[in-house]
């Protein structure tokens, strides 16, 4: 008994010599103690706790790995690349080092899906509005780094599809006109992607974007505690305070949510175990088949795909031919036309005069003269105003542009609600066609780019569909957030 | 002396005249900073280019045209990138200016090659196809699909050429660009020139060899 008393005095005494040098017992009450969250949390919070958990997992295996593995292009003596061998040693020589590398791989697919159901939580409970437009933007912000993390990764293997996926998107630069070309033969340091791009590359995966990542991570989550997290109603709890100044609807985050989050982490961690003991590679969608083989700068494996949680954007890369560009142009421009009636945002106003004033411009010569050139064809440091842009550039400025899209978000919501909850029948539907070219463009994406559904259904006409659909979701957001029929959102959060 | 230091730490100045030219040093201080930081960055920014090293690589490649087979062809690797040398038989010659109709354009007129590769089969010697493999689209290396018509799985109308395994651009066996592809232009000759009958040099022009 004394003996136990003796020990949390000291431990008592010692916590007061920290706090007196470090806010320790200030922060813990901030943030977990003291931290009122929404009551009403259910399955879809769990996502933001997890992708923490994910974050960790592949910053504790990439640290191992970075033990064994080289980023070399050059041949050893059996004539492999030394990278790719350094990574069948790993798989094979190391002990334990073919989980590590499984857990690894696993855990880039387990981001992803992870992340898009927490951007999805987003979409369903408008926590992207205001007063959460930086918690989001910042959640951009990560996504990014995180494609550009996986990215960067997925050449460190040196196999023909890091190979040959590095080719193809550092290639998409040299579409950006006047400076691309150049731009491209900077990213790689070479003409070729070669040595000087694996070493680069590695140097950006393990420690210049990861580093990037916490940042934002940090200020993602600052931001959070600043304003408070929404909830499955989407009312502000802190409308409604008790005599102390806590919201009625909040509970403290510890015990209550660390607690519902560690079963959730719990879940997550069977189905990740079973995925790395018995399918790491993701039936080939995980770690791809043709990348078992090394990196060949002579030949294109006869099937190239990026890993499925890119595939969605470089659908939409592929259905922009020039076949489809004058129908598209039509589509952006009226979409386009109706954003700009409905925003209330000068900015995104302004954006839209620029969007269709440079689509007209740049589709010009395309549409009229084909791949032929116009018979006046001014050229201004190097640029052809009267040709048009071809329909490569326009696949990038659309892949790029869906990815961003997502960020504009805040200022398309027009609802007088927030959660779907209290949404109209017409946001509803439109928010499952969404879902559902997502996920179309998604599978579209990792087939041939021939591929037909049951061999009659092309796929080509379902992508160049799916893309407006996609485009459409954000552009008459403005409009058919303002005219659908909302039910009135309760005064306090409901217990459903 | 007192009243002074009052003013300092009042963050007020005695006069306007300093505060302004309190600014200007500011203002001067900034701008020197920028420009240091500026200089400090060149050289991280330079360390990106392609190294001497990167640039000096990539001397000419010679190939032995006799061991080709008529209807073959073999993959040599120039600058890090794969060369093609397509020994191309009389019927394939033939077949070239059927694609015409359907290419997006059959003259060249807008494609990367050397002067002296001219007409519809777009070589020094018809016979010989010496091309970049590499895609004008986003870089992949195209296929060969020499079979002709439906056993090439490529339609009736096929008469050979190379399809892009990445985003489906196909090409005739000119490496010239069928229309409404993602690639936009023909694909690249490379500057190549006879040495002798037999033997061919890439990487250098006709006139330099
Ligand atoms: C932040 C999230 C991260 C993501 C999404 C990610 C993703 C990836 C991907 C997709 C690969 C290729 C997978 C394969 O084929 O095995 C990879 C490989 C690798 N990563 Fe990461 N990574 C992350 C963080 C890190 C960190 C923090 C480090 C080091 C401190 C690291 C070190 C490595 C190494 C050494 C490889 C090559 C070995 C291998 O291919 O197994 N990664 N990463
Ligand atoms: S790289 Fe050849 S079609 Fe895209």
């Amino acid at each position: 008994m004394t003996c136990c008393k003796i020990v949390t005095d000291k431990a008592q005494q010692l916590l007061g010599w920290v706090d007196e040098r470090f806010p320790l017992t200030t922060l813990y009450r901030e943030h977990l103690a003291e931290y009122y969250a929404p009551k009403n949390f259910n399955f879809w919070y769990f996502f933001g706790s997890l992708a923490l958990l994910v974050l960790v997992i592949q910053i504790v295996t990439g640290i191992f790995l970075v033990m064994h593995y080289k980023p070399d292009a050059s041949l050893n003596a059996a004539g492999v690349p030394v990278a790719f061998a350094s990574v069948e040693y790993i798989m094979r020589d190391v002990a334990g080092g073919k989980f590590i590398r499984y857990m690894h791989s696993t855990g880039a697919s387990m981001f992803f899906i992870v992340v898009y159901l927490h951007m999805f939580r987003g979409l369903l409970y408008g926590s992207y509005r205001k007063p959460r437009e930086l918690i989001w933007l910042f959640g951009m912000a990560i996504f990014l780094c995180l494609m550009a993390e996986a990215f960067f990764g997925y050449l460190l293997p040196w196999g023909q599809m890091s190979f040959w996926g590095a080719q193809v998107i550092v290639n998409l630069f040299e579409a950006i006109p006047v400076i691309g070309p150049d731009l491209s033969i900077f990213i790689r340091g070479d003409f070729v992607v070669s040595d000087a791009t694996l070493n680069r590359f590695f140097a950006f995966h393990v420690i210049a974007i990861p580093l990037v990542l916490l940042g934002l991570v940090a200020a993602h989550l600052i931001a959070l505690h600043e304003v408070g997290s929404n909830n499955p109603d989407g009312v502000e709890i802190k409308k409604y305070k008790d005599a102390n100044g806590i919201p009625l609807d909040g509970i403290p985050f510890h015990p209550y949510y660390t607690v519902k989050d560690i079963f959730g982490v719990s879940i997550f961690l069977i189905v990740f175990a079973i995925i790395v003991f018995f399918a790491p590679e993701g039936g080939g969608y995980f770690l791809e088949f043709n990348n078992f083989f090394p990196a060949d700068s002579l030949k294109t494996p006869a099937h190239i795909a990026p890993v499925w949680y890119f595939t969605p954007f470089y659908s939409m890369l592929r259905a922009t031919t020039s076949d489809f560009l004058p129908v598209l142009w039509a589509f952006v421009a009226l979409i386009a036309g109706l954003t700009f009636r409905g925003t209330g945002c000068v900015w995104i106003k302004r954006a839209c005069l620029l969007l269709v004033a440079g689509l007209y411009w740049g589709f010009f010569g395309l549409t009229v003269f084909g791949f032929t050139p116009p018979p006046i064809d001014p050229v201004v440091l190097g640029v052809h105003l009267g040709r048009g842009l071809d329909a490569k550039f326009w696949g990038v400025a659309m892949m790029g542009g869906s990815v961003m899209l997502f960020g504009l978000l805040p200022w398309l919501d027009q609802s007088p609600v927030k959660s779907i909850r209290y949404k109209g029948p017409l946001f509803k539907t439109i928010l499952t066609l969404f879902v559902i070219s997502f996920v179309l463009l998604g599978f579209l994406g990792t087939k041939a780019p021939g591929y037909a559904f049951f061999g009659l259904i092309p796929g080509g006409p379902v992508a160049a569909i799916c893309t407006i659909l996609y485009l459409a979701f954000f552009g008459l957001m403005p409009w058919y957030s303002r005219i659908d029929k909302t039910k009135p959102e309760p005064e306090r959060v409901t217990s459903k | 002396m007192s009243d002074n230091k009052q003013d300092a730490s009042g963050g007020e100045s005695c006069c306007a005249c300093s505060l302004d030219s309190r600014r200007t040093m500011l203002a001067a201080t900034v701008g020197a900073g920028a420009v240091v930081g500026l200089g400090v960055a060149t050289p991280f920014v330079a360390s990106f280019m392609p190294s001497e090293r990167a640039k000096a690589a990539g001397a000419p490649v010679e190939v032995d045209l006799s061991k080709i087979k008529a209807g073959e062809m073999i993959t040599v690797e120039w600058q890090g990138k794969p060369v093609w040398i397509l020994r191309r038989t009389p019927e394939m010659i033939a077949a070239l200016s059927k694609n015409d109709a359907a290419l997006a354009d059959p003259a060249s007129e807008r494609a990367v090659q050397p002067e002296y590769v001219k007409g519809v089969a777009r070589a020094i010697k018809d016979e010989f196809f010496v091309c970049l493999g590499v895609c004008t689209h986003l870089g992949c290396s195209p296929n060969p699909k020499f079979a002709v018509g439906s056993e090439s799985g490529m339609g009736d109308a096929w008469n050979g050429g190379f399809l892009c395994p990445c985003h489906g651009s196909q090409f005739d066996l000119a490496g010239r660009v069928f229309k409404s592809m993602p690639a936009p232009t023909n694909l690249v000759i490379p500057p190549h020139a006879y040495l002798s009958d037999t033997r061919l040099l890439i990487g250098k022009d006709s006139a330099e060899a």
